[in-house]
């Protein structure tokens, strides 16, 4: 027995006739840990977690999981499970049917393993109701269901919290960080920072099929560089002309409020002299989040336009 | 970061084949629109024989039609003659042209693959429910027609093709078998479905490539083509079971349909299964195989085609239409002398044989100026016969509508006494009359 990875991943290169979705990606990810796939549509992110589903093999690099090597077959080791672009449910069948058959295929999975994570996502009540009538978030839940039903070691999640009321979000995240405590090897993707915020140690930015960034979020929000802040005072224009004096602050918004760019400790020499200037600080906020700001920098994409620069 | 006590665990072996058939067999009949299919296939056959078998007017347009009153069995081959026509084609459509796109259309195929980890798995398992819900389709329409037609008119003797009489034992032994060689042209389709489905994905046109091509077939088979082309299409042996109730029974055409439907199940199922694997499952924008696999299905059914004429044309005695004078005259007095019989017993006759009768046919197609051959509804026969111990010759005419396929229909022209009536009076009242207008039924491949 040695102490192994739950995936580790090597110079993963994959493409799709002349596009190329991954590039020399490389990946660790060990038990207990969350970690979040991000990335503006079309990085790769559902590729990578297609791989790591068994979906599809590698053009090149290695993949292990659970210390297993993955070929070139569309197999992957005991103990890997989710799902990418939503969960394949049959609307024909009850939230029960599905999940029995899945058991069934999955062989030696009893009734009350059914049951079990049917009560884990909350639909029990709904068990017997066809998947037709589901909405976007039981439909989720049912997905993770699915998911559960096999006790995966490694659990990868495709933007698992999309269509959920925060009630629901609430309880998902709450499944995910118990499977985390247990020892469970997380992998998410999603659009949404805050909830990967909320729930990942790690997150592995994605950007036209390459890595470029990958640790913890702490991190990611420090790659961010300088800010624009809203800066709403009783008094907009002398706040504005007492910013442009300041060195290293930039008056990108000479309006209402003052919107400024720089490093925290110019913001700090402003909030200083404003006060010194009897002018009342009634708001002082980051126009976009720091983890935002750092995806949007090293993805490339532009703040104002959310185009890629 | 804190490494893990992870032993290398075991790969997933596929899901066992049993399951994975048990899990595609409870969504296809999930689906109302099967299981309307399948009770509509119990229901039906069954309630329509019943209901005509009992009527005054018959559907005599439809091979065996005209004895739908006098036995049960002739309703199931009338609906055996409807099934193959439109029916099963179509129904094929909706099973096997779904069984593949339906995943498409639900955006499973990630969650199945990841299930049961093996394409060919899916592939198997999807391909045997098809084939097995057609089966049972089969066997839902077969079963009802002939419980209805026992219901409605009994288990009586049943006329063939040539006139000649099958017991209820026997006219049992053959109806099952006629059901039973469908089979073939039906697993034809089906695997044209599973072909569809495969190369068009969620596009409707996949789920009607069957039942199009069965449309396209008919309207080949309609048409005065070589009869080498017209038995090299699988949809042949929709109409070649009626070769089984003539004496002899008429198995070149037959066998020849049901080998080159075989040969289209396998092939239209095996480049099914190549593409099935080649598909890439993690694009999301998937929209069926392409045009390369399109062209692949189109070029290795056309191959398949051009091959089947080849060798129905070197290895059987096949030529022009099948169709000429000498094989309609041989058939006319044949079904013309059993039918003659039957008349006789009708009308309590003294008793005579096919054989005392003599019974010969001249025939002629549309005057001098048209060759004696092929289809067409302009031939006219004259049958003579000679009862025993007469030396007078007894004449009737008969005009003929040939149908290409081979069935003819023959409509008596007098005189009255014999043919020009549609009853006839017994001693229990009037009776149809069994001279009056026939079906028969040609072997094209025959050779006089």
């Amino acid at each position: 027995m040695e102490w192994t990875p739950v995936v580790r991943a090597r110079g993963i290169t994959k493409s799709f006739g002349n596009v190329v979705a991954l590039s020399g990606v490389d990946l660790d990810i060990d038990g207990g840990q969350v970690v979040g796939i991000v990335g503006p549509n079309g990085a790769g992110k559902t590729t990578l977690l297609g791989l790591l589903l068994g979906l599809a093999s590698a053009d090149a690099g290695t993949i292990e999981i659970l210390g297993t090597r993955i070929g070139r077959s569309l197999v992957v080791p005991v103990g890997v499970a989710g799902f990418v672009d939503g969960p394949g449910l049959y609307p024909a069948l009850t939230a029960r049917q599905n999940l029995a058959a899945l058991a069934a295929l999955r062989g030696q999975l009893s009734s009350r393993e059914v049951e079990e994570v049917l009560a884990e996502v909350g639909l029990t009540d709904v068990a017997d109701d066809r998947v037709r009538g589901f909405s976007l978030g039981m439909r989720q839940r049912l997905g993770l269901a699915a998911a559960l039903l096999t006790r995966p070691r490694l659990l990868i999640l495709d933007e698992p919290a999309n269509g959920l009321d925060p009630a629901g979000k609430r309880h998902v995240h709450r499944v995910i960080r118990g499977l985390a405590d247990d020892g469970v090897a997380v992998v998410l993707s999603s659009h949404r920072l805050d909830d990967l915020a909320e729930l990942c140690s790690e997150v592995t930015l994605l950007a036209a099929g390459r890595v470029v960034f990958t640790g913890p979020l702490a991190k990611l929000a420090a790659e961010s560089g300088e800010l624009d802040y809203r800066v709403g005072t009783s008094d907009p224009s002398r706040a504005a002309g007492l910013a442009a004096r300041i060195p290293g602050l930039r008056v990108i918004d000479a309006g209402e409020p003052v919107v400024v760019r720089g490093p925290v400790s110019s913001l700090d020499d402003l909030v200083v002299r404003l006060v010194g200037a009897g002018i009342a600080v009634r708001e002082l906020s980051p126009v976009i989040s720091p983890l935002e700001a750092a995806y949007l920098a090293l993805t490339g994409v532009d703040a104002s336009t959310g185009e890629t620069a | 970061m804190t490494a893990t006590l992870a032993p290398a665990a075991p790969l997933v072996r596929p899901a066992p084949f049993l399951p994975g058939y048990r899990f595609e067999f409870v969504k296809l009949l999930a689906q109302w629109r099967i299981r309307v299919v399948l009770a509509a296939c119990l229901a039906v056959p069954g309630c329509f024989v019943a209901l005509i078998s009992g009527q005054s007017a018959l559907p005599t347009d439809t091979v065996f039609g005209r004895w739908m009153h006098t036995t049960g069995w002739a309703g199931s081959l009338v609906v055996l003659a409807f099934a193959c026509s439109w029916g099963l084609p179509l129904l094929t459509s909706l099973i096997a042209g779904d069984v593949f796109a339906v995943e498409d259309r639900l955006g499973t195929w990630r969650h199945l693959l990841v299930a049961v980890r093996s394409p060919r798995r899916i592939f198997l398992t999807k391909a045997s429910v098809s084939l097995t819900v057609v089966v049972l389709m089969l066997g839902c329409l077969c079963t009802s027609s002939v419980v209805g037609g026992l219901a409605g008119a009994g288990g009586g003797p049943l006329v063939g093709l040539d006139g000649h009489l099958l017991s209820g034992g026997d006219a049992a032994r053959t109806v099952l078998l006629a059901w039973l060689c469908v089979l073939a042209p039906t697993l034809a389709f089906a695997g044209v479905g599973l072909l569809g489905s495969v190369v068009l994905g969620r596009s409707p046109m996949g789920l009607l490539v069957p039942a199009l091509l069965a449309l396209a077939m008919n309207l080949v088979l309609l048409l005065p083509v070589p009869l080498a082309v017209r038995l090299a299409l699988p949809s042949s042996a929709f109409v070649a079971w009626r070769g089984l109730f003539t004496q002899p029974v008429q198995t070149g055409p037959l066998l020849i349909g049901i080998a080159v439907s075989l040969l289209w199940a396998v092939l239209t199922t095996g480049l099914a299964y190549l593409l099935f694997l080649h598909r890439d499952f993690t694009d999301l924008a998937y929209d069926g195989a392409g045009r390369r696999a399109l062209a692949i299905a189109a070029g290795g059914l056309t191959a398949l085609t051009a091959l089947t004429v080849l060798v129905v044309a070197v290895a059987t005695p096949a030529s022009g239409s099948g169709i000429d004078k000498h094989k309609l005259e041989t058939s006319l007095a044949t079904s013309f002398a059993h039918l003659y019989r039957m008349q006789t017993q009708q009308l309590h006759r003294p008793a005579v044989t096919e054989g005392e009768l003599h019974t010969s046919a001249a025939c002629d197609r549309g005057g001098p100026q048209v060759p004696d051959s092929g289809p067409g509804n302009d031939w006219r026969c004259v049958v003579s016969w000679r009862l025993p111990g007469s030396t007078a010759v007894g004449s009737a005419i008969y005009q003929l509508d040939v149908a290409a396929e081979g069935r003819y229909v023959a409509d008596g022209d007098g005189p009255r006494e014999v043919n020009g009536n549609f009853v006839v009076r017994t001693p229990s009242g009037d009776a149809p009359n069994p001279l009056w207008q026939f079906d028969g039924y040609l072997d094209l491949l025959h050779t006089i």
